[in-house]
């Protein structure tokens, strides 16, 4: 039986200080009340409408996330700490996608080579040297986090692109707030809801116009896109109009928008359709979610795209592998936070260590994402994980290999109890011409099944509502 | 705001107020159960809503259930009252942030609990609960939209939207009332028949103790006619409808710098003929004639709002 770090309760039983008052909390309330508070709960979310799609056949084509409502704690000093190395990280990350659509310098030092850096699927070969605005790429980057002990943070993957999952992190607070009060009062919880208002000063921080009010909107796929519902919560939210492609029109290398008053200039657009679809005429030319014209209003410097196309080269394992040497390369530092140890398949050492261990290992593809390709040594069989090891010797270079994690548990409610169940974070990071923000908080995933170590919605994870302290220790 | 805002806004509304009238028509039908003839007063509720011909290709016979639900719940039905409900929901959904949180559950409430509805909601037994609720919805979003939204265009192209169908309903309800009523009146004006069904046809825009209120008299052909035509204090005249199109339309072209269009001269041309029209006249030109224009009317109007805003 492996230890996982139990975030509520150390090793002789002791309630945790950053816990005494959701401790205290459990204790007096009946497994019954907890059961009415979570329908309430879900009540809630059913009719608020955050949903997400599924596409099967027939049925309700709407699902909720499930949502567990025991909050997880983070105290003040753990998230100071967490908060220093997410800017610090964010930033180098930023530097180095200057560096890479720039001028390359850390190919120049022997960390990364031209040839990997243009032929990844991520890269985007229009935006090499595009001027961009502050030099930011990835304005909102969600950075999944894993807790292994009291002081052992990892990051488990950086999302660059456009990381979704803040609008469960806003609705989840609201909906704890509405349904206990009273533990709220009693423990000292930082707020999360300037969430918006932040997003849209770093979105308005990348334009300048002269003599007009910076008009920022959300670009969306449309309503039956999976995250559909975050895309309108969050331009309600700012109070920025949401758009389609069909309401966006490119005119002499200016965005417009479609309004009842005519055509209307629009200068930063938060997108959330990938780069592929942003325009046909530079990307995918069967895309009718972008609009004409758009990346050559970009290049112009005449509309901001949040985040950069090009920007998803940063999730990639190969680059996360180098994190921690880039933040040293970048900035002289030393990194605050850890990366999974990580074998790069396609050192020889490495190899043979991988193929020897491979029951004990996660291997995934350099360049894949979202799990896929992906072998999960302890639970996969020996045949399973021959026919891996065949496909890693044949192509050593496109994997990298790391230990399966042991996330740390946190209380959750099982129907009838609290029991303990594995979480990971995800916090968002802000970054605009106004310098790296964060508000305290991020949102939670939790496996739900006893002993499962899948977070992921589509595989039984549910989410949490995260709770930074005001001060050290749990209130009363 | 967005084009695509303001065509999903008015349509929401448009949707919105279609389910609540379709509610009162079905009631109106239910009521006079054992009166008249079922058939007739069905098959006018049909053609009332503008889904006979529909409903023949579907149906070989009129039957009161048949026609409830092919009204209320009829998935072959583009403009039944779940329908209506399952639009508007997704003309919500395509811009919730053009409404309020207010107006969003209430549709989205709404539409959680339609999904709850089986075939017996709509079975005669429980059709008038099942029709309660649907008013009760209705209510509940106009009165969400009134208390929270800011009155600028989102909230004038919802009224628009409102009106604009309301008008309509209420032409279509006439004419179609009035052609089944005809050869009843010149056979026993004020019989015991004739008077359920001209009660019927007011009931089918809830204004029978309006009548009263208005005429305290009996029920006659012309007053109904006038009620529904010209008077400007029952809310759902094409009167009182056109007086606030043409007032939505105005604070919409003061909100657009003066910007005005063919909209906003048919709305005048339209709202000028019945504050300053006579039922006397409108009986001479032909009661259904004057109707019928006003439907097609109202229709071109729909047309060239969407011209001036929506594209």
């Amino acid at each position: 039986m492996r230890e996982f770090f139990d975030e509520m309760y150390g090793a002789d039983g002791e309630v945790r200080a950053a816990y005494a008052g959701i401790a205290a909390w459990l204790a007096e309330t009946p497994p019954a009340v907890l059961e009415t508070k979570r329908e309430e709960a879900e009540r809630l979310f059913r009719r608020v409408g955050i949903t997400f799609a599924v596409y099967t056949e027939g049925g309700d084509t709407e699902r909720l996330i499930p949502f567990d409502i025991i909050p997880r704690v983070l105290d003040a000093d753990e998230w100071a700490f967490l908060e220093r190395g997410l800017v610090q990280r964010v930033t180098a990350l930023n530097r180095f996608l200057a560096d890479a659509y720039g001028e390359r310098e850390i190919v120049k030092a022997g960390k990364l080579t031209d040839d990997y850096i243009d032929t990844h699927p991520a890269y985007c070969a229009q935006m090499q040297g595009v001027t961009v605005p502050s030099g930011i790429y990835t304005h909102i980057a969600g950075i999944d986090l894993v807790r292994t002990g009291v002081n052992d943070f990892y990051v488990l993957e950086d999302n660059c692109r456009t990381p979704s999952g803040v609008s469960y992190m806003l609705e989840n607070r609201a909906v704890m707030m509405r349904l206990f009060p009273e533990l709220f009062a009693r423990v000292g919880v930082a707020p999360v809801a300037r969430y918006p208002q932040d997003l849209l000063a770093t979105l308005r921080s990348l334009t300048t116009p002269i003599g007009e009010e910076p008009c920022v909107v959300v670009l969306t796929p449309g309503q039956f896109n999976s995250a559909y519902y975050e895309h309108s919560f969050l331009a309600d939210e700012m109070g920025v109009e949401l758009v389609e492609g069909v309401d966006i029109i490119v005119r002499d290398k200016k965005v417009y928008m479609r309004t009842t008053d005519g055509l209307k200039r629009v200068h930063v657009i938060y997108r959330r359709i990938d780069d592929d679809f942003l325009d046909p005429l530079v990307f995918r030319a069967d895309s009718v979610l972008g609009a004409p014209g758009l990346m050559e209003a970009y290049r112009e410097g005449n509309v901001a795209l949040a985040n950069a196309p090009g920007a998803g080269l940063a999730d990639d394992k190969a680059v996360y592998m180098q994190v921690p040497e880039m933040i040293r390369f970048y900035l002289g530092e030393e990194p605050i936070l850890k990366n999974v140890p990580t074998w790069d398949c396609a050192n020889e050492g490495a190899l043979a260590y991988v193929l020897d261990h491979l029951d004990e290992l996660v291997v995934k593809e350099t360049r894949g994402s979202g799990g896929y390709g992906m072998l999960v040594g302890p639970h996969a069989t020996k045949k399973t994980r021959d026919a891996f090891a065949k496909k890693l010797r044949l192509n050593p270079s496109a994997y990298v290999a790391q230990p399966t994690l042991a996330l740390s548990t946190c209380p959750t409610f099982a129907g009838d109890k609290a029991a303990g169940r594995h979480v990971d974070l995800r916090p968002f990071v802000l970054s605009g011409a106004n310098g790296v923000r964060i508000v305290p908080g991020g949102l939670t995933r939790v496996a739900l099944q006893d002993g499962s170590l899948v977070v992921n919605s589509s595989q039984g994870g549910g989410t949490k509502d995260t709770w930074v302290l005001h001060r050290n220790g749990g209130g009363r | 705001m967005l084009s695509r805002a303001a065509d999903a806004l008015f349509w929401l509304a448009r949707n919105m107020e279609r389910m609540d009238n379709l509610a009162r028509l079905i009631e109106a039908a239910q009521s006079m159960a054992g009166v008249s003839s079922e058939a007739e007063e069905w098959r006018s509720a049909l053609a009332a809503a503008g889904v006979d011909e529909l409903y023949d290709e579907t149906y070989n016979a009129v039957t009161p259930d048949l026609a409830a639900r092919f009204l209320s719940s009829g998935g072959a039905n583009p403009s039944s009252i779940i329908n209506c409900l399952e639009n508007a929901r997704v003309n919500a959904r395509a811009m919730r942030t053009a409404l309020t949180r207010d107006m969003w559950e209430a549709v989205n409430q709404g539409w959680i609990e339609s999904r709850k509805l089986t075939e017996n909601n709509f079975s005669p037994a429980l059709l008038a609960e099942t029709l309660d609720w649907v008013r009760t919805l209705s209510t509940r979003f106009s009165g969400a939209y009134e208390t929270t939204m800011l009155r600028n265009e989102n909230y004038w192209f919802v009224r628009l939207g409102t009106f604009l169908e309301r008008a309509d309903n209420t032409a279509r309800i006439l004419d179609v009332k009035y052609h089944l009523l005809l050869p009843q009146e010149s056979s026993g004006v004020g019989g015991m028949l004739d008077y359920y069904q001209w009660t019927s046809v007011l009931r089918a825009v809830s204004a029978v103790r309006a009548y009263q209120w208005v005429y305290r008299e009996e029920v006659r052909p012309w007053n109904v006619a006038e009620l529904m035509i010209l008077r400007t204090e029952m809310p759902r005249s094409l009167r009182a409808c056109y007086d606030h199109i043409t007032y939505c339309l105005d604070q919409l072209a003061e909100i657009h710098g003066g910007k005005r269009g063919e909209a906003h001269r048919l709305a005048g041309a339209i709202a000028a003929e019945l504050r300053f029209g006579r039922i006397s006249d409108i009986f001479q030109t032909g009661l259904h004639e004057t109707l019928t224009t006003y439907i097609d009317r109202t229709k071109e109007l729909g047309d060239q709002i969407s011209n001036l805003y929506m594209r």
